[in-house]
């Protein structure tokens, strides 16, 4: 495939992904979970996008559907301006080798019956981007090395690593193919704050190394978003509310969800902690399977007015590139 | 948080300028700007040699071990194999040879165990008897865990419609008694060795698709084969790299459980008659046979008896051991 310059490495156009729910003996289907309901927005070659909201918002289902491993229901996953849609699973490898993912859990991202090495090397072979065993050796003690891992640790099964050694073990799997974009699927979550900075500065300084790589950094971890991220996307029940420029989101925050959402981060500073204004939601999150008309946030906005239930507000610039999805920013 | 440095660079020269990922990363670029960590910063580098290692050979033997009852198991189950090995050697007389002059004696110095009804040294039909046992046992369950664990892998990575036919067409096999099909095809093909494994096999399929399929709907949960999914692996390379070997230890019972399970089928045949044809020496037959004199000869149906309980017991002990010792969460923990 020719690489071009200046193309984004993902877009996603209107996607939607709907999952089918079924009830009863004949598995009759009373309706759908729509997990992503129309998300628009793209990722630059070399940028982060951080990924943010509360759970069951359709984070994850942005990671995968970005690696095709949900369909679009509706919607376009476009990888470097090419449609995705229609490929079978075997047309999808060679773009599937320029993406890479990193999961949540490492204790299940990783086969238990693989030695390290073979999982840091599964890739290479998978996409037979080695030819001979040397080749593959040296390319495994490389990734381990650029992990902060001895080389000498290939040969143990990943129950012999702590979790944040096999955080760094799953790093180096994706780093394999040399992807043009990681999905990082709450890959700091499952780990103790220690471990977090690190896998954080091993995600940082590889991108500083290799500028042309992207990130889609999936969190709910608000803070560790604004340290790694260069744009951020506040999702809210399957849509974007709000994407802007990491630290214009964070000063100057436009979409009520998102002020809400950013309240509840405690402070680091005690003394900006003791005069932090939170910003309590009523009620909960709206089902997904029924979301409600018009703004999906309105019943819990405390600035929802009637044409809110009405009418769904697009994603609008507000000035330098800060989109927010509401009616009633200026 | 007050890095935004690297944001402002990159600002500056525009994402669009940035080169797309096409270099390899190596491990020189890092060392070169110090991006290594050192000593007391960033991570700490573990070499090999401060966590505690043990020769796999070793450990897999410690944990097989541990237990007394799997060692007694695995010690009979040896000698079994040892006696229908050696037979020949090792019985004192041709199990065959009949001395009808000499017909159902006790337990004696020349016949330890005594004779039959047909004057046919006991102990030695007793240990050619291990022969066919062992020999039909194994055969059955390779034939049938191969033609099960096939079926049951495809099941389970298959899409939910193809899962759920191949699993009714399986619970519909399974409906059918064992016995009745067993009965059936012995009395179509005949009383040969052949058609008792291919009896014995059919019946017990069924069961390794229903477990490895079952095991394959777990393991399919888990991130590594997304990852894999992600990846865009050969489903091939999936099912045998990633799912066969995490549902490997599951399947080690079975086949052990299940070859106790073959042994006693083929007993059990032969004890109704539709086993090997006569003169071979088969427990279940022996058993049979002796049942006529139980009051007065309890052996001739005892001895082989004990035979098949003791050679299922070890079996099933083999399979217990295993399956501790090929666990690797149990790796290290007896170290």
């Amino acid at each position: 495939m020719p690489e071009q310059k200046n193309v984004n490495v993902v877009d996603l156009e209107n996607l939607k992904i709907h999952f089918p729910v079924r009830r009863g003996f004949l598995r009759k289907k009373i309706g759908d979970v729509k997990a992503l309901d129309g998300v628009t927005f793209s990722i630059r070659p070399g940028e982060t996008l951080g990924l943010v909201g509360e759970s069951g918002c359709g984070k994850t289902t942005v990671g995968r559907a970005i690696t095709q491993l949900y369909k679009p229901t509706e919607g376009l996953v476009k990888f470097k301006g090419k449609d995705l849609s229609g490929l079978s699973y075997n047309d999808l490898r060679p773009y599937k080798r320029q993406m890479a993912m990193v999961f949540q859990d490492p204790y299940s991202s990783l086969n238990p019956r693989q030695r390290a090495g073979d999982i840091v090397g599964e890739p290479l072979l998978v996409h037979e981007i080695t030819t001979n065993d040397q080749e593959y050796r040296k390319r495994v003690s490389e990734l381990f090395k650029i992990c902060g891992l001895s080389s000498d640790m290939s040969d143990r099964y990943p129950h012999e690593f702590s979790g944040g050694q096999r955080q760094r073990l799953a790093v180096a799997r994706a780093l394999a193919g040399n992807p043009s974009i990681i999905i990082c699927d709450e890959p700091i979550s499952a780990l103790d704050v220690s471990m977090q900075a690190q896998i954080l500065n091993l995600l940082q300084s590889l991108q500083e190394k290799n500028t042309g790589m992207s990130y889609l950094f999936i969190s709910h971890d608000l803070l560790a978003v604004e340290y790694i991220s260069h744009r951020v996307a506040v999702m809210y029940l399957g849509k974007i509310v709000e994407l802007s420029d990491a630290r214009d989101l964070y000063k100057n925050t436009l979409h009520p969800y998102s002020k809400a959402l950013l309240s509840a981060q405690p402070l680091p500073n005690p003394a900006e902690e003791a005069k932090r204004q939170r910003i309590i939601l009523e009620g909960d999150v709206p089902t997904p399977l029924n979301p409600p008309p018009g703004c999906s946030f309105h019943p819990r906005c405390p600035y929802a007015a009637p044409e809110c239930a009405e009418s769904c507000p697009e994603l609008k610039d507000y000035g330098n590139q800060h989109f927010v999805a509401c009616h009633h920013v200026s | 948080m007050d890095d935004h440095n690297m944001k402002d660079n990159l600002a500056a020269e525009g994402f669009a300028g940035a080169e797309p990922a096409v270099e390899n990363l190596t491990a020189e670029d890092f060392d070169a700007d110090g991006f290594m960590p050192e000593e007391g910063e960033g991570f700490q580098v573990l070499e090999d040699g401060m966590l505690p290692m043990m020769d796999e050979r070793k450990r897999f033997l410690k944990i097989f071990f541990h237990r007394k009852t799997v060692a007694i198991g695995f010690g009979i189950f040896v000698a079994m194999l040892l006696l229908a090995v050696l037979a020949p050697v090792v019985a004192p007389y041709d199990p065959y040879v009949q001395d009808l002059g000499n017909v159902l004696t006790g337990p004696a110095a020349n016949h330890l165990l005594g004779t039959d009804a047909l004057g046919r040294d006991l102990l030695s039909r007793v240990i050619f008897g291990s022969r066919v046992a062992i020999l039909v046992g194994m055969v059955c369950v390779v034939v049938s865990a191969l033609i099960g664990v096939t079926i049951g892998l495809v099941a389970g990575f298959s899409s939910q419609a193809v899962n759920s036919v191949i699993m009714r067409i399986t619970d519909a096999i399974m409906a059918i008694p064992g016995l009745i099909l067993i009965l059936l095809i012995v009395a179509v093909f005949g009383s040969n060795i052949f058609a008792i494994i291919l009896a014995v096999s059919l019946g017990m399929f069924p069961g390794y698709i229903r477990l490895v399929n079952g095991q394959v709907l777990s393991v399919r949960q888990n991130d590594y084969v997304l990852a894999e999914l992600a990846m865009g692996a050969k489903h091939s390379r999936i099912i045998l790299t990633h799912i066969l070997p995490n549902v490997f230890s599951p399947l080690i019972v079975q086949m052990s459980m299940m070859l106790g399970g073959a042994i006693m089928s083929e007993a059990m045949l032969s004890f109704l008659g539709l086993g090997l044809a006569p003169p071979i020496a088969a427990w279940g037959r022996m058993c049979f046979d002796g049942q006529k004199y139980l009051s007065m000869r309890p052996l001739l149906s005892l001895a082989p008896g004990f035979m098949i309980m003791l050679l299922v017991f070890s079996v099933n002990m083999v399979g217990d051991g295993l399956r501790d010792a090929l666990d690797p969460r149990l790796r290290g923990t007896l170290g």
